[in-house]
């Protein structure tokens, strides 16, 4: 009915007590106006002329709840309740990793997404490869096509995950554990791969800026790759999978280039010491083309046994 | 090869020991790889030799206790469980 639905909706935006006001501008945090707009029709971040509004509706139709003084205390117990929990796993969770640096990798929006697909599938007629910055902090991917993000790998995980199953599933292979199995695989490759890319940057000295949510961010960019190779497989046989997957191959290799080019292989003038560096820009070249070239392996590898 | 997430776990532990039981003295030190051997260069860029030393003497202090932890969980947990 309505009225318990409108009753969650006011609460909601009271127990959110302050937005966390030590993001910088630059990520706007839209996370306290988006429950109070999703039953609206549309979905535009940083427009807040939706929120006022709809929490006038809730406050009028909701006084006949609030009437009943025993709904009116287990609702305030329930939400200081649920708010104490949040907070405990807030502070359990940075202590193991920054949430406002993960956070700036999922500022995204659709036209950066469909920019970024079409990117990766197409890369050659990219011009600018490099990630702008904005006095000293990298600019989130809202504003910046070329900065890295976790949304897309996350969501190409997943879905590589469930065409799997209904790919195994065409071939009458499917059971359960075999997804887990698949899934468990795919993870345990990219935590491989940024392992042995950090420990290659550490051995060499690379002082790059990447950090290891950088490195998860542009292992799980083969998984687009993958996606498209599997379903043009499915759809067109076995002539259709090594075409994509040559196709995606080229264009995976192409983009991890030129991406890793600007961050590992930095500007020469910086440290131009005689002594040392003569052999250090072969090993970041080593590095860079090495990373590139594991690429199509790995998508071979991961989805060969999908497509008989 | 199918991975779970157990062969990671596994995988992942076999290797930390195996950095760890590298003692300092008895052989390290025999092969040229040992502590006072790894700083060579003063200078931004230390090499890569000396890096990996640095990577398995700080592998050997930092993870000592955890492992021994780690360690006895697993035989334990491979005693009553196969």
């Amino acid at each position: 009915m309505d009225l318990p639905h409108h009753g969650y909706r006011a609460t909601k935006p009271r127990a959110r007590a302050a937005p966390p006001t030590a993001d910088s501008v630059l990520f706007e945090d839209t996370s306290s106006a988006a429950p109070a707009m999703n039953s609206q029709g549309y979905y535009t971040p940083g427009y807040n002329m939706g929120a006022p509004t709809s929490d006038m509706q809730a406050g009028t139709g909701v006084d006949n709840l609030f009437t009943d003084p025993m709904a009116n205390a287990a609702m305030m117990y329930g939400s200081s309740l649920a708010n104490q929990g949040k907070d405990m796993v807030n502070k359990e969770i940075s202590r193991f990793m920054s949430v406002n640096k993960l956070k700036y990798f999922f500022a995204v929006d659709t036209r950066y997404v469909l920019k970024k697909l079409m990117i990766l599938m197409f890369p050659y007629t990219h011009q600018d490869w490099e990630v702008r910055y904005h006095r000293d902090t990298p600019l989130p991917p809202r504003q910046d096509v070329n900065a890295p993000d976790l949304y897309i790998p996350t969501m190409a995980f997943i879905t590589y995950i469930l065409l799997a199953g209904m790919a195994l599933g065409i071939q009458k292979r499917f059971s359960p554990e075999v997804l887990g199995l698949c899934a468990s695989t795919a993870l345990v490759w990219v935590v491989i791969e940024v392992l042995v890319m950090l420990l290659s940057l550490y051995l060499l000295t690379v002082h790059s800026d990447l950090s290891t949510f950088d490195l998860i961010a542009y292992s799980g960019y083969k998984y687009v790759g993958m996606i498209f190779t599997v379903l043009c497989g499915l759809l067109f046989g076995s002539d259709g999978y090594f075409v994509a997957l040559a196709w995606s191959s080229c264009a995976l290799m192409f983009f991890i280039v030129r991406s890793l080019k600007m961050k590992i292989l930095p500007s020469l003038s910086s440290d131009s010491m005689g002594t040392g560096s003569s052999a250090k820009p072969q090993f970041r070249l080593y590095i860079t083309v090495a990373t590139a070239v594991f690429q199509p392996i790995i998508i071979y590898w991961l989805t060969s046994h999908l497509i008989r | 090869m199918a991975f779970t997430l157990y062969t990671l776990i596994q995988t992942a532990i076999l290797c930390t020991n195996a950095v760890a039981v590298l003692h300092e003295e008895r052989f390290l030190s025999k092969i040229g790889w040992g502590v006072d051997q790894g700083v060579g260069g003063f200078g931004d860029d230390p090499g890569v030799k000396a890096q990996v030393l640095n990577l398995i003497r700080s592998v050997r202090t930092v993870m000592r206790v955890p492992l021994i932890i780690v360690n006895s969980a697993c035989i334990v947990l491979l005693l009553l469980f196969g």
